[in-house]
């Protein structure tokens, strides 16, 4: 028993959607996927120490020898300079990974809920109400982000923010924008399974409705939400600094925004003051970069199309290769779950 | 600024390696049946996006308390609220405004009375003007490397592509402007730092007898050299950074698709006959790869028009992105909801535009 139990367990950790893919990667891929987690680790820890890394407050103009003077040139004093409104370059960097941490989770923890139950509810059930929803979920999707992202900031905080709350009013007008993406993909995965032998044979036994929904149709489409969740967190963070490079973003003085920064840098750049923009530009980079690396690998290895299988990487991977060489991702998880699912039927028969 | 999102959702759909999985029901149905009924499609989007963007405004109060509450005394605000009936019940105005909107009136703005059909005649060339340099550079860029990537596929040509593919997508449009202003307006002083043209130059194109407002085609008709190459110039970093923006995603697109097509019957068919690789690309995989380009041009052009706002703002291009943010900051939101539908309008008609020529390519798409 207790063997089963740890192969379970040991078989759940593998499964995990980052580490399973870490293990079957190779080659470059391995490299995308390890360099792009390494960078969003930085980003968490730079978000979660940032009272203790950051040389000073985020809105703080002055110290014990006086003011900090607008513009100043990178120096001893402040590493990155200051920005037009005598603000310190490094420490608004710094602090701004806090709110685009925020605003992701913010957005992706609203959108994944509501877009996801959405999902599920629309494909499982079908009928009108999936025609309706569809209709508006490809309305709104095909409709330009920004623009919806900005009335749903206009609706949320009347187009000012001058509390933290504006962090909110960013993260729920990205929600705005994610729901449809994530109904659709989640709409596409329960219309798929709805017909699968296992949904049927739960409802032979007379398994209710909304615990086939939960529990049988959630939990097998749930498998392309680790890459809508990389696209997304990086969208959050564009999204987020647009809204502020366009004047809807958090006042320098709630909050430090990567985007109001380089909104407020676009003069300086005219006359050639580059420390202003190109710093927080290159933490949005950055960022992005890192989660999208995680994405791109993540998407290549769960496509069999295109990921690099072991036996083709050559020799450098023999070593490896004691383990046998899963080929087919996508096949792994669900027929795995089919099988608990019969277990647990099984079991209540 | 959805590229991934798009190309991801997209490519599985057209794939033209996969037909096993249409996105709509194979049915008879010509050509002319299926353009009517993607035409007839596109007024529910509208009507959707419409209501949806009256409603949301709406929820916030009324657009003139936005904009000039605390400038008025409460009385004399209480009266232009009347008068322009925003006292009214909330269904009473949407119908209204929908009835407006079929016969072409977006409304007047609030700060400066103008008609935001006006705005669009008068700044919707400028956008269009940089959309299209915008979509050229990214034909040029992406494709061929997208290619070029499949063909080095794994190799560090591939990885080197692919990573600057990933770089531009991380880039956001406005810190890619505000990079090329930065470098060739400043440090090399070769480009100008901003706007649509000189200031002469824009003297001349509106003295035009029938300015277009797109600069390019009244600067040829104007047939005046310096204004030509003036026009091109300050039109070069604006298109570059929005261009680069929608490359990227090109290039990836390409790429997968090549790669899809390469491992079909008839090109492995091809290369047992002797066919070069290069040429396997160049001819046999590139043309069915090309299907889902085009339908996610036609996606790109909600992500342009996106990015489109935020290119005007960071070069001072004065198009309808520009005015949205103008609009914006003077909290005029009759001028913004006018803009914003307008937009959609523009988006639906674009995605039919393209649906329509995707299924003149590919029977496969009609249904």
């Amino acid at each position: 028993m207790t063997n089963v139990t740890t192969s379970r367990a040991r078989s759940f950790v593998r499964g995990l959607p980052v580490i399973h893919q870490l293990r079957q990667s190779v080659g470059l891929q391995r490299g995308m996927l390890v360099t792009g987690l390494i960078i969003v680790a930085i980003f968490l820890l730079t978000a979660a120490f940032a009272p203790l890394i950051a040389p000073y407050g985020y809105a703080q103009l002055r110290d014990a020898h006086g003011y900090f003077g607008a513009q100043d040139p990178p120096g001893p004093k402040h590493l990155l300079g200051t920005t037009v409104g005598g603000y310190d370059v490094l420490s608004r960097v710094i602090w701004g990974s806090q709110t685009a941490l925020l605003a992701i989770v913010i957005a992706v923890v609203l959108s994944i809920f509501i877009g996801v139950s959405l999902g599920v509810i629309s494909g499982y059930l079908g009928g009108w109400l999936d025609r309706v929803l569809v209709v508006i979920a490809d309305a709104v999707y095909a409709f330009p982000t920004l623009l919806l992202a900005i009335v749903a900031a206009i609706v949320i905080s009347g187009g000012s923010s001058n509390l933290l709350g504006g962090v909110f009013a960013a993260g729920i007008s990205i929600t705005a924008v994610f729901i449809p993406q994530y109904f659709r993909v989640i709409r596409a995965e329960a219309v798929r399974i709805k017909s699968e032998a296992f949904v049927e044979s739960a409802k032979v036994v007379g398994t209710s409705t909304i615990r086939i929904m939960f529990r049988h149709v959630f939990r097998n489409s749930t498998r392309s939400l680790p890459l809508i969740f990389t696209l997304n967190a990086s969208e959050s963070i564009f999204t987020l600094a647009a809204l502020g490079f366009l004047g809807f973003g958090i006042e320098p003085t709630s909050a430090a925004e990567w985007g109001y920064d380089l909104n407020k840098s676009i003069s300086d750049v005219t006359s050639g003051i580059w420390w202003t923009s190109i710093f927080p530009g290159a933490a949005i980079v950055l960022v992005v970069l890192g989660i999208t690396l995680v994405g791109e690998s993540l998407n290549d290895l769960s496509d069999p199309r295109l990921r690099t299988r072991r036996r083709a990487a050559g020799a450098a991977s023999i070593a490896d290769s004691a383990e046998p060489a899963d080929i087919s991702v996508q096949g792994g998880g669900p027929v795995d779950d089919e099988v608990a699912q019969f277990d647990e039927l099984e079991g209540r028969a | 600024m959805n590229a991934i999102a798009t190309t991801q959702a997209i490519s599985p759909e057209t794939d033209p390696v996969d037909p096993a999985v249409p996105k709509t029901r194979k049915q008879g149905g010509g050509l002319g049946r299926y353009i009517l009924v993607r035409f007839v499609l596109i007024f529910p989007t509208v009507f959707i996006l419409v209501t949806m963007v009256f409603f949301l405004m709406r929820i916030t109060g009324d657009p003139i308390t936005a904009s000039l509450g605390g400038k008025l005394p409460p009385a004399q605000l209480a009266q232009r609220i009347h008068e322009a009936g925003y006292d009214r019940p909330v269904i009473v105005q949407y119908l209204e405004y929908l009835g407006h909107i079929a016969t072409g009136n977006f409304g007047n703005t609030i700060t400066d009375g103008r008609p935001v059909t006006t705005i669009l005649t008068t700044y919707g060339g400028a956008t269009l003007e940089l959309a299209f340099y915008a979509l050229i550079v990214a034909l040029i860029v992406g494709i061929p490397l997208g290619m070029l990537a499949a063909y080095f596929r794994d190799k560090y040509p591939d990885a080197i592509l692919r990573i600057f593919a990933i770089l531009w997508y991380a880039t956001p449009v406005f810190f890619v402007g505000l990079l090329l202003k930065l470098v060739f307006s400043v440090w090399l002083d070769i480009l100008p730092v901003a706007g649509r043209a000189g200031t002469r130059t824009e003297l001349e194109l509106q003295s035009l007898p029938h300015p277009t407002g797109i600069y390019l085609i009244d600067a040829i008709s104007s047939g005046d050299p310096d204004a030509i190459s003036d026009v091109l110039l300050h039109a070069v970093l604006p298109a570059l950074a929005l261009g680069f923006l929608t490359a990227g995603v090109f290039l990836r697109l390409v790429r997968t698709n090549v790669i899809g097509t390469l491992g079909t019957d008839y090109v492995d068919a091809a290369r047992s006959r002797g066919v070069s690789e290069f040429r396997l690309v160049r001819k046999h995989a590139f043309k069915p790869a090309l299907i889902p380009v085009i339908t996610v041009i036609g996606l790109q052009v909600a992500s342009l028009l996106g990015g489109a706002v935020l290119t005007e703002t960071t070069f001072e291009w004065r198009g309808l992105g520009y005015e949205l943010t103008q609009y914006l900051g003077a909290r005029d939101f009759v001028a913004v909801q006018g803009i914003v539908a307008l937009l959609a309008v523009i988006v639906a008609v674009t995605n039919f535009i393209v649906d329509i020529i995707a299924a003149l390519i590919d029977p496969r798409v009609r249904y």
